[in-house]
């Protein structure tokens, strides 16, 4: 539920003292009448704290009962009721009170002639009260809706980003795990190295669901890592080829995001030719984006790679997109036999600028 | 040899059967073959590192039984079964295919997930091998591959149908032709052509034949792209340039390569529904 305004410390103040005001206002007023100061200081002091109560009676009872656009209208009702109900207070205690005989002023009749103005003035402070509290509770429960939309919106971009993280394929699993059963026989040592270099992986695609971004260093090693296991499963055809500018290594990047690139650069060059395969990765800095590479060589006879970028790399690009809100971060093209896909991270995004990111 | 023995059926040992590995990674390759060490009348004769040598083993050495995985390079597993005319017996080798294990399901002799186990893989083996156990004396007495219920081909037939099926193999069409296996995308094909046995693909550098059914093809291509104009004739859509009226009650397609190929009633009306005309 929507906090009352008067239970913040500043608005307590400001209303205090607005009534202050107001009741040295009256007094003011009354004194000039003729008044003596004891009671005109009464009068005002006592009718203004009662308007006070009214209204923060009013404003809190707003926070259970609300009235709807079209019934704004109660709103008159309420503090029309209210008004009277303040003055018709004022004047059964203070009449009594005040009424002195003998006084230059006889505050029985004062009060008589001056009840509708009083009247007024309470319905004008209990009306504004109302409209103010009315505003204030309207904009506390809009903010309330969007902080739950925003919510909603970032658990589904969240969820979806996960999903897209998710895209370890069950073929590079099951068949390292073939290779490995392989290689337990007749050459055991090499197998505990990749069953090493496995849960490394995987220890590693573990631990990035929660870190989103990573030096592009890291993601190098772990790069590397990948495609150490890939040779062993290919070493007789798989090549690869690593080269980095130094200065774009600290930079950071969404995780898990070049591995499905180079993922499908191999599969790509190992499924589309039976040569010979080498697959290059390059990082650069040009013109404030870290620019990344990777080339696979690819059939053109067979394969045509321009239309539809296939399933790995459409999940880059949502992803890109979700992240920056950029559809044109993931490029592909073709030079001659060879397949190039670019990716380009905004070097002075807040998250990849290892200057401005604070590491918590 | 080995004390697993005991597992296997009592075979022949004059009965020698002939296996090959095709598979194109090597250290699955290398299990495969040191599963099979305890069955020492099994010979492998050949290890292939892709479809076509594995096509070219095949039809050199004609092994009795394959060891087959799916995804390998230039073609698959399946598109290299379809170009072999007698396929052998196939036991397929897979990491992780949902699609290829719903077919196997139905129709193959069997499928090994890798990675698998040496008792899964006996188990596979004997499946096999018990299928031709209920005649063992002519069985023995006859080369292993003339055995019908070995090669099986039925078997292998309908699993070739069901996972042509598959999305990879409706993206292209694996030819053999003069000796040379040619995949063709199929966005290359003009039109395709019934010819007795075979259908003739039309593509911008010449026909080629395959071994299928008008039905096969009507079945398995995106009917959105290919429409079936006539009982011999199935039409690449994006092909078309005109169509024009010929006889009372037919057309005639024209197509961008200048191709005019027949166009039935009833196909007039599923190309114009097909072209939203």
């Amino acid at each position: 539920m929507a906090k009352s305004p008067l239970s913040s410390g500043r608005v307590v103040v400001i209303f205090t003292s607005w009534f202050a005001i107001w009741a040295l206002l009256q007094t003011h007023v009354l004194l000039n009448f003729g008044l003596r100061a004891v009671t005109a200081l009464s009068d005002s002091a006592f009718s203004n704290t009662i308007l006070a109560l009214c209204c923060v009676l009013i404003s809190n009872g707003m926070q259970y009962y609300l009235p709807k656009k079209d019934r704004y209208w109660y709103i008159l009702f309420i503090s029309l009721g209210l008004a009277a109900l303040c003055t018709a207070l004022c004047k059964a205690a203070l009449v009594p009170l005040l009424h002195t005989p003998g006084d230059p002023v006889d505050y029985a009749v004062f009060f008589t002639r001056s009840w509708t103005v009083r009247l007024d003035f309470a319905f004008l402070q209990i009306g504004c009260m109302c409209i103010l509290s009315v505003l204030w509770y309207s904009s506390e429960e809009e903010q309330e809706n969007r902080q739950r939309r925003n919510d909603a919106e970032r658990l589904a971009k969240e969820a979806e980003l996960f999903k897209l993280r998710q895209q370890l394929a069950p073929h590079f699993l099951f068949n390292s795990l073939n290779s490995i059963s392989a290689l337990i026989g007749s050459r055991p040592e090499q197998a505990r190295k990749m069953i090493q270099q496995l849960s490394d992986f995987l220890r590693g695609n573990l631990r990035k669901e929660d870190q989103q971004w990573i030096p592009l260093t890291e993601e190098l090693q772990y790069l590397e890592l990948y495609l150490e296991i890939e040779k062993v499963r290919f070493g007789h055809r798989l090549s690869t080829e690593l080269d980095y500018a130094p200065e774009c290594l600290e930079y950071r990047l969404p995780s898990m995001l070049l591995q499905p690139i180079v993922e499908n650069a191999i599969k790509f060059g190992l499924y589309d030719t039976t040569d010979s395969v080498t697959i290059s990765i390059r990082a650069r800095l040009v013109d404030n984006y870290i620019r990344i590479e990777v080339v696979n060589p690819f059939d053109p006879e067979t394969s045509r790679p321009k239309k539809g970028t296939g399933f790995g790399l459409t999940s880059i690009q949502r992803r890109l997109y979700l992240l920056f809100a950029r559809p044109d971060l993931l490029e592909t093209r073709v030079e001659e036999n060879l397949f190039i896909t670019t990716v380009r991270i905004p070097a002075n995004w807040p998250a990849a600028n290892p200057t401005q990111t604070a590491q918590p | 040899m080995n004390e697993t023995n005991s597992t296997q059926p009592s075979q022949p040992s004059s009965q020698r059967i002939t296996a090959a590995l095709i598979d194109d990674e090597p250290l699955a390759r290398m299990i495969v073959r040191e599963y099979l060490q305890s069955y020492p009348n099994i010979t492998i004769v050949q290890e292939c590192n892709d479809g076509f040598e594995g096509l070219k083993t095949i039809q050199l050495h004609h092994p009795d039984l394959i060891f087959l995985d799916i995804q390998m390079p230039k073609i698959n597993g399946f598109e290299m079964l379809e170009l072999v005319e007698n396929p052998p017996a196939v036991i397929f080798t897979t990491a992780f295919d949902e699609y290829a294990i719903r077919a196997f399901e139905t129709h193959a002799i069997d499928y090994l997930l890798k990675p698998f186990s040496k008792e899964r893989f006996d188990k596979a083996l004997h499946k096999w091998l018990d299928g031709y156990k209920p005649e063992p004396e002519s069985a023995a007495a006859q080369p292993a591959a003339t055995n019908p219920a070995i090669t099986n081909p039925t078997n292998t037939q309908s699993l070739l149908d069901t996972a042509a099926e598959s999305p990879a193999q409706q993206q292209r069409v694996v030819v053999k032709t003069a000796g040379k296996i040619k995949i063709i995308p199929i966005e290359d094909i003009h039109y395709l052509e019934a010819a007795d046995d075979y259908v003739k693909i039309h593509t911008h550098n010449g026909a080629f034949l395959k071994n299928r059914t008008m039905g096969y093809f009507e079945k398995v291509l995106d009917p959105t792209r290919f429409v079936r104009t006539h009982r011999s004739y199935i039409i690449n859509i994006q092909q078309v340039t005109r169509i024009e009226p010929y006889e009372k009650d037919s057309h005639l397609c024209v197509l961008s390569s200048g191709a005019q190929v027949p166009v039935s009633k009833a196909g007039y009306v599923k190309l114009r529904s097909v072209l939203g005309l």
